[in-house]
């Protein structure tokens, strides 16, 4: 067994980070994902040697991430909401020039500068795109500390296979609270690097080019259908959920990262009223686990979607059920987080007392 | 058995830190913990929470609206949150810091004069483990040696301030028969 330890997230993210191998971190501080930069910098080079630098703005600090992918290192970022907006124009460029690398969002209440509290009302932009251009992210929502501590590893190995950005979307709660984690031991940073690497030209090899202009668009459609049939290929082979209870369920409750864990307990206390209540947790959320949905649709009176935000990731939810299952949605917004009591109300409100 | 604890009072007074002592005991006791601070603009001169969930088995929802347990150091914290104790739950308070005293008659009402005792100490900063002496008393939630080997691994560079410590969990436990 690894080493146990008592962490906030956003520490054992950081943590994680330096064992991964991590080469370099390139970051911007902002509540509340500070942590990160903060832990970090206390002897990450000291241990692994990996460079840990604070970027002028978030904007530098993907770039950095483009320039030092593009080398075929590990490399990550982290930030929070409005640091990620500023990102997304530099997260279009790596997509498309198919380089792997990791980042964090921390998620707090918007739209705007918003406020520091826990939010999801970032998914559409981590899952549909965010910045220009038919390009998809891997997206993982982590709902607890021990997965941040796991996901960062997961990241780092799903961005190496399919060469593409890896998003971990957690948000403010999951980022501050400390639990019991068990860490993996220190993995060695990488001394090999990949052939389309640009590491250096010597006499005796071919030019390396990595770039995202392509001014022809014969070419550049082909560029786009060889990224559709990657993603497809990451659809069929990477979708990861958790689900609970759905063997007797005649309603399920779905949610994601801290929306999840709430749920768990809506569950419970559903349970003990004599409601058979299940729950499904996507994990990814590119690609989304359409198959387990399409599996309780037309079989289950209703699904409750609960999310700390306006109601996104119901319309996936929608579009996998295909209209045989009535959908609703309970959530919360800016910041405020919903509490298990409260989905236990909403859901009778909704699908027992049959008001809608 | 899961103990849902919240322990609230002004920022500075070591909310945060009681209920991270208390998390790191449960982990020492090999339980599942889970902490989760207030965290944002309330903290600065206002008033600080966190919840402290201690249990047997995995913990659902680190966000909750009902606790087991209450401890409150001062007054806005025992207004805000006196409706939020569970029926039969407890709520610890430090009746030395506080005018209008709870209310309520369907949980237990358990008075500490932390703050008097605190000076008594000669550290006002120790109040916090007054009241931590009193909630372990009351919930039997972790050993209490198990908080003593959490209080080594927190004060890790001030071993020093640990007997210190120690006496006042001890004189926070005398209030609870």
């Amino acid at each position: 067994m690894g080493e146990i330890k008592l962490m906030k997230g956003n520490e054992a993210l950081a943590e994680a980070m330096i064992r991964a191998g991590c080469d370099a971190y390139f970051g911007y501080p902002i509540t509340p994902q500070s942590e990160v930069l903060e832990y970090l910098s206390k002897d990450a080079t000291q241990r692994t040697g990996m460079v840990v630098l604070q970027a002028e703005s978030e904007v530098a600090a993907i770039n950095m991430i483009y320039g030092a992918a593009g080398s075929g290192r590990r490399v990550m970022t982290t930030s929070s909401s409005p640091g990620i907006s500023l990102m997304q124009e530099g997260l279009s460029y790596i997509a498309s020039a198919e380089l792997p690398c990791v980042l964090a969002n921390v998620v707090r209440g918007g739209p705007g500068l918003g406020t520091i509290q826990p939010s999801q009302a970032d998914y559409f932009q981590a899952v549909k795109g965010g910045g220009h251009g038919d390009y998809r992210l891997i997206v993982l929502a982590p709902s607890s500390v021990q997965e941040m501590v796991d996901f960062v590893r997961l990241s780092f190995d799903l961005a190496e296979k399919y060469r593409n950005p890896v998003m971990i979307l957690a948000d403010g709660a999951i980022g501050q609270m400390m639990e019991k984690v068990e860490l993996f031991d220190q993995m060695p940073r990488k001394t090999e690097f990949p052939d389309w690497a640009t590491t250096g030209k010597p006499k005796d090899k071919e030019r390396r080019y990595i770039t995202s202009l392509h001014i022809q668009p014969e070419k550049m459609e082909e560029i786009n259908k060889h990224l559709q049939a990657k993603y497809k290929q990451i659809e069929d082979a990477e979708v990861r959920y958790e689900a609970f209870n759905l063997e007797d369920a005649e309603y399920i409750l779905t949610g994601y990262g801290l929306g999840a864990r709430i749920c768990r307990k809506a569950m419970d206390i559903l349970r003990e009223k004599g409601y058979k209540v299940g729950l499904i947790r996507p994990i990814t959320l590119f690609p989304f686990p359409k198959k387990v949905y399409e599996s309780v649709a037309g079989k289950v009176k209703g699904i409750l979607d609960v999310e700390m935000n306006a109601g996104q990731m119901v319309e996936d939810v929608k579009l996998s059920v295909c209209g045989k299952t009535r959908v609703e949605y309970y959530g919360r917004m800016g910041g405020m987080i919903p509490s298990p009591e409260e989905i236990v109300e909403n859901f009778e409100k909704l699908f027992i007392k049959g008001e809608a | 058995m899961t103990q849902e604890a919240l322990f609230a009072g002004f920022g500075g007074q070591g909310v945060l830190s009681m209920g991270q002592i208390l998390a790191y005991a449960g982990m020492i006791e090999g339980k599942e913990v889970c902490w989760m601070p207030s965290y944002g603009p309330e903290m600065r001169g206002g008033t600080a929470n966190c919840i402290t969930i201690v249990s047997d088995s995995s913990i659902s929802s680190p966000i909750i609206s009902m606790y087991d347990t209450v401890v409150a150091l001062n007054q806005p914290s025992v207004d805000k949150f006196e409706s939020r104790v569970k029926k039969g739950g407890n709520l610890i308070y430090d009746s030395a810091n506080i005018l209008n005293p709870p209310t309520r008659t369907d949980i237990n009402i358990i008075p500490v004069q932390g703050s008097e005792e605190a000076i008594k100490l000669q550290n006002t900063k120790v109040l916090n483990m007054v009241m931590l002496g009193a909630f372990l008393k009351k919930t039997n939630c972790v050993a209490v040696e198990n908080i003593h080997k959490a209080l080594e691994k927190v004060f890790e560079r001030y071993q020093k301030l640990i007997p210190l410590n120690i006496k006042a969990l001890e004189v926070g436990m005398s209030y609870v028969k």
